[in-house]
């Protein structure tokens, strides 16, 4: 590189579409490809557990923000998209033998095709009255998981037998963090590569003036089914990987809480952001983990605080929310960004 | 014909000129009581710039609207006459096609109040405007795989030729929402163009602006019709303009149409010149 380069050139279409450009960039790359795979050997086997629950996510997350913050389509749907991959891909293994690949994989289009289907209310409905239909989806799903006993099993808990692939038993989140590392960095792939697509550019369009999108050609029908189908199939991959991971399919952990805690995933992280889902994934599921830690470490020494930690944990949870919706929507990924530049551009502030 | 070098042509229609490219009968578009088009008829020709002017609420708009598909008038019929190459004419009526069915017919437009795609670029927004030329396969987008790859890079040149018609090189990689309205006035005309339109509508494309950004904005849209070759069926309210650029003038009122012909005809024309001046009286 000559030496007075003071800026990024392209000198192709091509080279400008790449997505890392700088020396820096790149270099941040490496590190953090670097710490996925150093990971499992840096931390407690209590906070491996922690980080395979981030990674899950990260699936999850990135699946609701291509709905939510990329095509505008508010959904507090998650938790039961969550439950159908859960339930299809532990049904799919227990009740037809399919081995847990061939069921991830159905559980996975399974969830696209429920998802499409509960996304037809969003071709007519926006803003809040979608929320209320998406919540009505959520309890119609769990509701079906219930109360279909002869399939799901009712309100009986689903186990499953520790995941075996070609002879190698997966016992441990060490041997899980593979699998969800794998699966989380996938998601983070496609979804970057989604949006710098044309596609990836009508759900955009679609979120940001759906009038102009249909005058540019733009089948905005098609697309918010299509952008439902996308995100539920993270969700459904999301949901199978739990059913696995933790070995057990129960109904309880795919209430409205959950699909809560992943708009709060988005929307601290940074709607409309794939690196955004992933920060506000770490973030939002490492704060409680905290809380708790915290809790054991005083147990011994004051009980009656301790006592007090689930209540604690609501309000901080809560707390945070509300401190990003008033002093940065835009999440982490923008305070992140922020960062960047100073340190860019320091010692100038501009 | 072309001046500078572009390789694109944005002309997307392959009538020949002086041929009717638009044939407008009997329109007529009610909103519960309000009639607000009645019973208009009129021939858009190939190659010409079309002005629809008339006093505010005359039903320009309404009309536009319905030429896209975002209005469905309850009478008549829009029939946009499209020619594939070395093949015969076929006809399609736009009144009763979906939006996004009209512009891959090459109906490709601006609005009266700008409705960019605010929070993407000024690229985004006009690669946006080759959406129906690309294709959108699902899992070569999540992929980054060869087409979908290939496409965004070829059909970023066509798009880099109309950066640089309207001069809005500077700001490329702007989200347009930061733009100024002169700048985003131009960007919605270019994503406009980006469609490659047979007919290219504009809702009052100089609404707002000052006499220098209009003698641009005029500049650009006369660049698209001599050098290009795109037929224009524009909206406006500056007489001065209209007399200018325009080949053709339609005059709405109340929703009917009560001249069509050249500007010379129209200005001279009693019933216009008395829709005028009633709107001046009342002002
Ligand atoms: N969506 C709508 N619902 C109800 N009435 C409408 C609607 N759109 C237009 N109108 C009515 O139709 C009539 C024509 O409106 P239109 O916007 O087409 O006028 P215009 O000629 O474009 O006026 P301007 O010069 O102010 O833009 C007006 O009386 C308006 O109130
Ligand atoms: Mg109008």
């Amino acid at each position: 590189m000559p030496a007075t380069a003071t800026g990024v050139f392209h000198r192709s279409y091509t080279s400008e579409l790449r997505l890392r450009h700088t020396r820096a960039e790149k270099t941040r790359l490496v590190l953090v490809a670097l710490l996925v795979l150093a990971m499992p050997f840096l931390v407690s086997p209590y906070w491996l557990t922690i980080v395979n629950q981030i990674g899950i996510a990260i699936v999850g997350a990135i699946g609701l923000n291509i709905l939510v913050g990329y095509t505008g389509q508010i959904s507090l749907g998650q938790g039961g998209f969550l439950a159908v991959g859960a339930y299809t891909s532990a049904i799919l293994h227990m009740r037809a033998d399919l081995p847990v690949p061939v069921s991830i994989a159905l559980a996975v289009l399974t969830t696209a095709v429920i998802g499409a289907f509960f996304g037809i209310p969003a071709l007519r409905l926006k803003g809040l009255y979608l929320a209320i239909a998406t919540l009505a989806s959520q309890e119609i799903i769990l509701f079906t998981v219930r109360t279909w006993d002869a399939v799901t099993g009712g309100t009986d808990a689903i186990s499953l037998p520790r995941l075996e692939m070609a002879g190698f038993v997966f016992t441990d989140d060490f041997h899980w963090y593979w699998i969800i590392a794998g699966f989380a960095v996938l998601a983070v792939i496609t979804g970057r590569n989604l949006f710098r697509t044309g596609l990836g550019r009508s759900f955009m369009a679609v979120r940001d003036q759906d009038i102009a999108a249909s005058a540019m050609g733009i089948d905005v029908t098609k697309t918010k089914v299509l952008a439902f189908a996308i995100s539920s199939a993270y969700a459904g991959l999301a949901g199978a990987l739990t059913a696995h991971y933790t070995g057990i399919v129960t109904w309880e952990r795919f209430t409205l809480d959950v699909s809560v805690l992943y708009l709060a995933i988005i929307i601290v992280g940074g709607l409309g952001s794939i690196a955004g889902s992933v920060y506000g994934a770490i973030f939002m599921i490492t704060l409680p983990a905290l809380i708790t830690r915290f809790g054991q470490d005083i147990q011994s020494a004051w009980s009656e605080a301790a006592a007090k930690v689930p209540a604690v944990q609501v309000i901080v949870f809560g707390l945070v929310i509300v401190l990003f919706l008033i002093f940065e929507p835009r999440g982490l990924n923008r305070i992140w960004q922020r960062m960047k530049d100073y340190i860019r551009f320091s010692p100038f502030r501009y | 014909m072309i001046s500078r070098a572009y390789q694109h042509p944005l002309n997307g229609s392959r009538m020949p000129p002086g041929e009717t490219l638009l044939d407008v009968s009997g329109i007529t578009l009610r909103f519960g009581g309000i009639t607000a088009l009645d019973d208009v008829s009129f021939r858009v020709t190939q190659g010409h710039v079309h002005a629809v002017i008339g006093p505010n609420g005359a039903g320009k708009s309404s009309l536009l609207n319905c030429l896209s598909g975002l209005y469905r008038p309850q009478q008549g019929s829009a029939t946009l006459h499209t020619r594939a190459e070395g093949s015969s004419t076929t006809t399609s009526d736009l009144v009763r096609m979906k939006p996004h069915r009209i512009a891959a017919l090459g109906v490709a437009r601006s609005f009266q109040n700008i409705e960019l795609f605010r929070h993407l670029t000024v690229l985004d927004n006009l690669m946006l405007g080759r959406h129906v030329h690309m294709r959108h396969r699902l899992l070569a987008s999540l992929a980054w795989y060869g087409p979908a790859r290939r496409q965004e890079i070829e059909h970023r040149e066509l798009v880099e030729e109309v950066i640089d018609l309207l001069q809005i090189q500077a700001v490329r990689h702007t989200p347009v929402g930061a733009l100024a309205y002169g700048f985003q006035k131009r960007v919605e005309l270019g994503r406009a163009l980006c469609l490659q339109p047979a007919l290219l509508l504009l809702d009052e494309p100089m609404a707002g602006m000052n006499a220098e950004e209009k003698e641009d904005m005029a500049r650009y849209i006369l660049d698209v019709h001599e050098l290009a070759g795109v037929t224009v069926m524009l909206i406006e309210h500056d007489m001065n303009v209209v007399m200018d650029i325009s080949n053709r003038v339609s005059v709405l009122d109340f929703g009917a149409l009560i001249a069509d012909g050249s500007p010379a005809e129209v200005s001279s024309d009693p019933e216009v010149v008395k829709a005028y001046l009633g709107e001046e009286l009342s002002e």
